[in-house]
């Protein structure tokens, strides 16, 4: 068809490309020659190679002209036809080209060429490679057809012109106007840019602003509206001391902001139970928020937190005591005490750890004092005092030859009338006994106790977890009764505070009586062992655990002498005491409630099963039957749970002195200088791991441990932990989002 | 080696942590922290005091004595005694 028409006038194609100009244009030339190469294989046959549009996002864009421009001119004069020229979508060309054929009958001539270098979408804002195509056809019909197709596949239609001037002139328009474009975006993005930096320097001014302003409007927006929709109304709850000072601040804000009515605040009546505000300082925050994090205290409940300042570091030092870890973790803290206001270190430090400063601090400082009284220094004893056993004592007398006749025979110098005394001194004996124990009825050989601590002839021996174990399972028991009960003793603040005198004598009495008649009497027979048995009775000792279990079982052991006269009857009065108090307890504070109230409603109508005072009846017993078994199982879980201390101090105990025998020791065995150069190693693998197993490990073991009897055993004699916290509004915590 | 007394440590520690848990708290100036302050020197006082205590009366009669190494009883003897 078309293919007879065409004559390819290639000078007009190179001129056009020549006129174009180099660069990256005269790729596109070169596409054209591609184009019209394809074409002459494709299915058209014709290859015509005509004008190619291209359309771009700024403008349109005529480039390289083909024969079309000679072409046009001899078509035009043969038959009268139009373009339409566009781009599509690369994907889309074959089914346009099947869909031309099929529609217009081959009445038309189409090239498709594709884009040299891919352009935006900018409907989608992805990259294509665009396919540019210039349909020649002739007739109105087809013409419509054409376009309608092309609208159909969404392609892009640009206008081209007929004749070759106007399309230059297209081109140099579109030219010219690319460039301008061009020359506004730079502009553009260099103003943008300037814009951009002065912005920077004031973003985090407006952020904080902002966040500010955001955080008024979330409190303005729980407002509500008056009557008259002129003012806000808000409900706060406030500390009665400082309704002067909230006073004074809204009328200052008024002032301020210059408006003609003044804001007041006015007290109403609620029967909302108030929010606890508890205030702290910098020492005490710390204390405060490990309390809190159990429960916050319900309103005017007694606070156990200042008590717990002491205590938790007391109960972390029974469980951490060593000198020397003691020392570090003191001086540890000190530093961050003493820089806690340069900001590099808070930024720079743990947060946990920052905040916990003071906590830290006292529990190394009680540390150090636990581990003088348990006399380890990372793990060695220290001699402050002489030590009260002595050996030489022991040497000298009969107690170390067992039978000294044949034990001094073999020795062949034997004058007459002058046997050589075979005590432990001479060598052979020793030799032959790898262990020797010391004797404290042997007299002269225990001198009396060690004033500060524990002797530390102890550390020397090989038995020294016999009597370790013996005096901290005692002591952990003991300690704990004294903070359980002082637990209890605490509830009467809250009692008398509460206008509840009648559970003074009907729960903490019952309470108290029950605990100390079990575990107190307890603490007595430890107490009365340490100091009436002493040596001269040691293999006849009384058990003290057999005795309190024949206490509750009501039956005697033969092998099992009594600690004093008359000892089986005080426990049974004491038994007795105890059972009997509890009844009281379970059935005391129910029973006296509903008399209370049956004598304030005299019997007007009579009590049915589903009355009020049923109910409340029911739920009283109810709640007094789970406290009364809570109490009375638990004290007896609890005085065990506190063996914790023991176990977790005998662990510390142990660990260190692995450390200290299997590393740090081994750094002693040369005495040369070679020694001297081997131990600065040993020496950094034993502070590496003393401080990641000792002081980090245990230390959060025994913190933790310490936390558990803090907030089980001794809140919950107490303590009911369920109010909610008063947050007033602080800039200071919105901006750290 | 050396014999120490019973009855002079009780007095001096006991004297000590009475003056701490007893004494002191009158001599805290006035202030916000009074409160804290007091609260805080009885209860190191008690707990302190309780705590040597329990380790004096645990050593004051033993039942038995330290289980030595001939090596160590060797040392102690001719080194220290």
């Amino acid at each position: 068809m078309s293919y007879r028409g065409m004559a390819w006038p290639w000078g007009s194609w190179e001129s056009c490309g020549r006129r174009l100009g180099d660069g990256p244009w005269s790729n596109k030339v070169a596409m054209g020659q591609e184009s019209w190469v394809r074409l002459g294989g494709g299915p058209w046959g014709s290859g015509v190679a005509m004008g190619h549009r291209c359309g771009r996002r700024s403008g349109e864009e005529p480039w390289g002209r083909g024969l079309a421009m000679g072409q046009g001119q001899e078509w035009n004069r043969a038959r009268p036809h139009s373009f339409v020229a566009g781009v599509i979508h690369p994907w889309r060309v074959s089914a346009f080209e099947r869909l031309l054929w099929r529609a217009c009958r081959g009445y038309l001539v189409a090239s498709f060429v594709e884009m040299p270098e891919p352009m935006e979408d900018p409907a989608t804002g992805e990259t294509i490679t665009w396919v540019i195509f210039l349909i020649s056809y002739w007739g109105e019909q087809i013409g419509q057809k054409i376009r309608k197709i092309s609208d159909c596949f969404h392609c892009q239609v640009y206008p081209y012109p007929e004749s070759e001037a106007s399309r230059e002139e297209t081109m140099n328009g579109l030219h010219s106007q690319i460039q301008d474009l061009s020359l506004v975006l730079e502009e553009t993005e260099q103003y943008l840019a300037q814009v951009l930096d002065k912005v920077a320097v004031a973003l985090p001014t407006w952020r904080v602003q902002v966040q500010k302003m955001k955080a008024i409007y979330l409190v303005l927006n729980q407002c509500s509206f008056d009557v008259t929709q002129k003012c806000l109304i808000a409900e706060v709850w406030c500390p009665v001391r400082d309704l002067t000072q909230v006073q004074d601040a809204l009328r200052q804000g008024s002032y301020k902001s210059g408006s003609s009515v003044e804001c007041f605040v006015q007290r109403i009546p609620t029967s909302e139970s108030p929010p606890t505000l508890i205030r702290t300082n910098k020492f005490t925050a710390g204390f405060q928020s490990i309390v809190d994090a159990y429960g916050v205290a319900s309103y005017q409940e007694v606070n156990p937190a200042p008590y717990a300042i002491i205590t938790f570091p007391f109960i972390f030092a029974i469980m951490f005591g060593d000198v020397g870890h003691g020392l570090l973790m003191f001086l540890f803290a000190l530093w961050m005490v003493v820089y806690e206001n340069s900001p590099s270190l808070r930024q720079a430090s743990n947060e946990t750890f920052f905040e916990g400063r003071y906590l830290i601090l006292l529990m190394g400082a009680f540390s150090i004092y636990t581990g003088f009284i348990y006399n380890e220094c990372f793990s060695k004893a220290t001699v402050i005092f002489p030590s009260a056993w002595s050996v030489a004592t022991m040497a000298n007398h009969s107690s170390w030859r067992w039978d000294p006749q044949p034990l001094c025979d073999p020795l062949p110098r034997s004058l007459p009338g002058l046997t050589p005394p075979c005590s432990a001194h001479s060598s052979a004996y020793l030799a032959t006994h790898p262990t020797l124990t010391l004797d404290p009825n042997v007299t002269g050989v225990f001198r009396g106790p060690y004033p500060f601590g524990i002797d530390p002839i102890w550390s020397l021996a090989t038995n020294h977890l016999n009597f370790l174990n013996s005096f901290k399972m005692k002591m952990s028991v003991v300690l704990g009764i004294v903070h359980m009960g002082f637990g209890v003793l605490l509830g009467v603040f809250n009692h008398v505070h509460f206008q509840q005198r009648h559970r003074l004598v009907l729960e903490f009495l019952p309470e108290m009586v029950f605990l100390l008649a079990l575990f107190g009497y307890l603490v007595f027979l430890i107490f009365y062992k340490w100091i009436t048995f002493s040596a001269a009775d040691s293999l006849v000792a009384p058990s003290i655990l057999i005795h309190f279990i024949d206490m509750f079982l009501f039956t005697s052991n033969a092998g099992n002498l009594p600690l004093y006269r008359g000892q089986v009857a005080v426990q049974t009065v004491l038994v007795v005491l105890a059972l009997a108090s509890v009844p009281v307890l379970l059935l005391g504070t129910p029973l006296y409630l509903c008399c209370r109230r049956r004598g304030r409603a005299p019997r007007r109508c009579p009590l049915s099963p589903l009355s009020p005072q049923h109910l409340d009846f029911a739920e009283i017993f109810m709640h007094q039957a789970i406290h009364t078994i809570e109490y009375c199982l638990g004290c007896v879980s609890n005085t065990a749970s506190y063996l914790r201390l023991w176990a977790l101090s005998l662990a510390h105990a142990q660990l260190s002195e692995v450390l200290w025998t299997m590393v740090m020791r081994n750094g002693f065995v040369g005495l040369s200088y070679v020694g001297g150069v081997v131990l600065v190693p040993v020496f950094a693998a034993f502070a590496v791991l003393t401080v990641a197993i000792l002081l980090v490990m245990e230390g959060l073991s025994a913190f933790l441990h310490a936390l558990r009897l803090h907030w089980v055993e001794f809140q919950n004699k107490f303590y009911v932990g369920a109010g909610y916290k008063l947050c007033p509004f602080a800039f200071a915590v919105d901006t750290g989002e | 080696m050396t014999a120490h007394s019973f009855a002079l440590p009780i007095v001096l520690f006991s004297a000590f942590w009475g003056l701490v848990g007893v004494a002191a708290p009158w001599f805290v100036p006035k202030g916000p922290n009074r409160g804290v302050i007091i609260t805080m020197l009885v209860t190191t006082a008690v707990c302190c005091y309780l705590f040597w205590l329990i380790a004096i009366l645990a050593q004051a009669n033993p039942l038995f004595g330290p289980q030595l190494k001939n090596e160590t009883i060797w040392y102690v003897r001719f080194l220290w005694e």
